[in-house]
């Protein structure tokens, strides 16, 4: 039995007097919160740069091994001069943002299993904006991943032009935002890290093969045309590569052939509602994520 | 040199702040996870500045009454309030006021010490201003303020703790709750965490309620309660609870044993014995019969021995059983809870 006497005398009295207030709960307290989980995912992904480095191996494989490997074979179909590489780069660009922005999600997982989501859960803030934090967080940091990505542009033929490149990345970090969004949600019903993996490792994959990142979404087979418009990135990549065609000399005919833009049922998706609809769908599932980690045991 | 702490003036004028008045009121209160009853029925009341112990073996319900309090779990029935506000419907308000170190670190081991209390400050709305100098004050009195810019996985067990003791005061609460503070630290660690609190307890106005299974740490409360398949058997304060169920063992080696065993007898009616070399009896209260046994013992004494009950002693006047033996025929129930909880959260 251990009975410590401790003396608070004179070495104490350095110590003053701090007045600490917890204020109410309120906007500027949620924002405070908001941008601290935000701040959080960037300390991390700085502190990793392990993480950036492999994060950036598969796309680079897929645009430099698969798109000159393939370009031989599909170059033929494609207009005099030009790159199959520059086909899909808009593509291979998404998926750039594609892990890092699900795998930052799988941070929740690794918090909750290593403890730190509970001092999270049990902070006076609302849940809401925690969540929001790492949602943007998320996006933030898979953003990141994709301009450094978008630096080979030069690789692939595709112009530095400054209108093209600011478009790219605001549509980078919408699609970062929705997916890290699709993440979250997964991360607020997955307790085990493993399994969170296994299903990311499982969705991504068909993700990024529906999305027309490698074709283009014109004569294909019904049952392959309906997939390709289920798949969000799609509503992405569309667009994306509209962006990067517009900015390249190629004839009206062949870009119609190869950037063919995305129809239901014949009608062709406008650009905006193309991204209207990722928008959506990436608020859609913060608000489903916030609402679970609402719940208490 | 008191930290002035206090939330808002919500805070300040629904609490009167006379001494007794109670900082966490629990009635009724249980909690079922699927077929297994975690605690069944719990009434207890902690007042201000007090330092209360809950004490049992594993899975007797201490965790989930913690996570109850501290707004982690919802109650099957009954009610818990703390601070003044209600576990159930004002969550944020009890959080406010509530520091938490659990059981299993909760800290962010590839962030460095000062990192994890800015992240705290700022999820607590600590005001901007208050922020360094109140973390400085808090890493000084765990002894970490030299390290703060180390990265958390480069800290020891008992380093770990200290720090999640610092950021649990951070944000001045009312309440500070300890979940197993010690476990699976070393004793020397142990003793050092402890120095630590019962310094914390000088220097902040603070009530802290903490979990233990080691009778040892019982001793730092002002009062126990003791708790087994859910329910409290036993509260009040360490002395009265060992008090309550005997007496402590006295060992005395003295010049003349047999003649002491004899002015024993005669002069405080004691029966005495000789075991382990040594006079032994039993008395209520030995260390404050010790100075009476000098006085009037008419025999000269080398050195006196006093035992205190163990935590076994205790547990078992109360409970029938050891604590050992509880914690081996509880394994059953915790691993089904495990169970219940992971697939919760």
């Amino acid at each position: 039995m251990v009975t410590q006497t401790v003396t608070p005398a004179a070495d104490t009295a350095v110590v003053e007097s701090i007045r600490v207030a917890v204020p109410e709960p309120g906007f500027r307290h949620d924002l405070r919160a908001v941008s601290i989980v935000w701040r959080r995912e960037l300390i991390r992904f700085r502190t990793d740069r392990l993480r950036a480095v492999t994060a950036l191996v598969q796309p680079v494989l897929f645009l430099f091994i698969l798109g000159t490997g393939l370009g031989a074979l599909a170059g033929r179909a494609l207009p005099p001069g030009m790159d199959f590489k520059t086909f899909i780069f808009p593509g291979v660009l998404a998926m750039s943002v594609l892990f890092t922005s699900i795998f930052s999600a799988a941070s929740i997982v690794w918090d909750r299993e290593f403890g730190f989501l509970r001092e999270i859960l049990v902070a006076p803030v609302s849940r809401a904006s925690i969540v929001v934090g790492k949602c943007l967080g998320g996006a933030t940091i898979a953003t990141f991943q994709g301009v450094i990505f978008l630096a080979l542009a030069w690789f692939a033929h595709v112009p530095y032009n400054p209108v093209l490149l600011l478009t790219l990345v605001g549509e980078l970090l919408l699609l970062s935002f929705t997916l890290t969004a699709f993440g979250v949600m997964m991360a607020a019903r997955i307790k085990q890290f493993q399994a969170f993996m296994a299903l990311t490792q499982m969705l991504v994959m068909p993700l990024f093969f529906l999305s027309g990142a490698l074709y283009p979404l014109r004569g294909l087979p019904g049952w392959l045309a309906v997939l390709t418009r289920i798949d969000p990135l799609t509503y992405v990549v569309g667009p994306m590569r509209d962006a990067v065609f517009s900015h390249l000399n190629v004839p009206a005919f062949e870009q119609h052939a190869l950037a063919p833009g995305l129809t239901w049922a014949g009608w062709l998706v406008p650009q905006w509602l193309s991204l209207g609809i990722v928008a959506v769908m990436g608020l859609a599932m913060m608000a489903v994520a916030i609402a679970q980690f609402r719940k208490t045991e | 040199m008191t930290v002035s702490l206090r939330a808002s003036s919500q805070a300040r004028t629904s609490q009167p702040t006379d001494d007794n008045r109670t900082v966490i009121e629990v009635s009724g209160l249980t909690k079922r996870y699927g077929e297994v009853e975690a605690i069944r029925g719990i009434d207890l009341a902690v007042h201000a500045g007090e330092t209360f112990g809950f004490l049992g073996p594993n899975g007797a319900g201490k965790t989930t009454t913690i996570k109850i309090l501290c707004t982690l779990a919802n109650a099957t029935s009954g009610s818990a309030m703390v601070a003044g506000y209600d576990t159930a419907t004002q969550r944020d308000a009890v959080r406010r006021n509530i520091g938490l170190v659990f059981q299993d670190t909760t800290l962010d081991t590839y962030l460095t010490a000062e990192q994890n209390l800015r992240f705290h400050a700022e999820l607590y709305g600590v005001p901007a201003g208050a922020v360094r100098p109140r973390m400085r004050q808090v890493l000084e009195m765990v002894g970490l303020w030299d390290r703060k810019d180390s990265l958390v996985s480069t800290f020891s067990g008992g380093m770990q703790r200290r720090l999640e003791i610092a950021r649990g005061l951070l944000h001045a609460p009312h309440v500070l709750f300890l979940d197993e503070p010690t476990v699976g630290l070393d004793p020397q660690t142990r003793t050092s965490i402890w120095a630590y609190i019962n310094e914390l307890k000088g220097r902040e106005d603070i009530t802290i309620f903490l979990t233990t299974h080691y009778m040892d740490e019982a001793e730092h409360c002002d009062r126990i309660a003791i708790i087994d398949h859910g329910k409290i058997v036993a509260i009040d304060t360490p002395a009265a609870l060992k008090a309550s169920i005997g007496k402590d063992r006295v060992q005395i080696h003295t010049a003349d044993d047999r003649a002491a065993i004899v002015a024993l007898a005669e002069t405080f009616g004691i029966e005495a014995a000789m075991h382990e070399g040594a006079v032994t009896f039993s008395v209520a209260a030995g260390e404050q019969f010790v100075p009476r046994l000098f006085a009037d013992l008419d025999v000269q004494i080398g050195s006196v021995s006093v035992s205190r009950p163990t935590l076994d002693d205790v547990f078992m006047s109360y409970t029938g059983r050891t604590i050992r033996d509880a914690e081996a025929s509880g394994t059953d129930a915790l691993r089904q809870l495990v169970v219940h909880m992971r697939g919760r959260r």
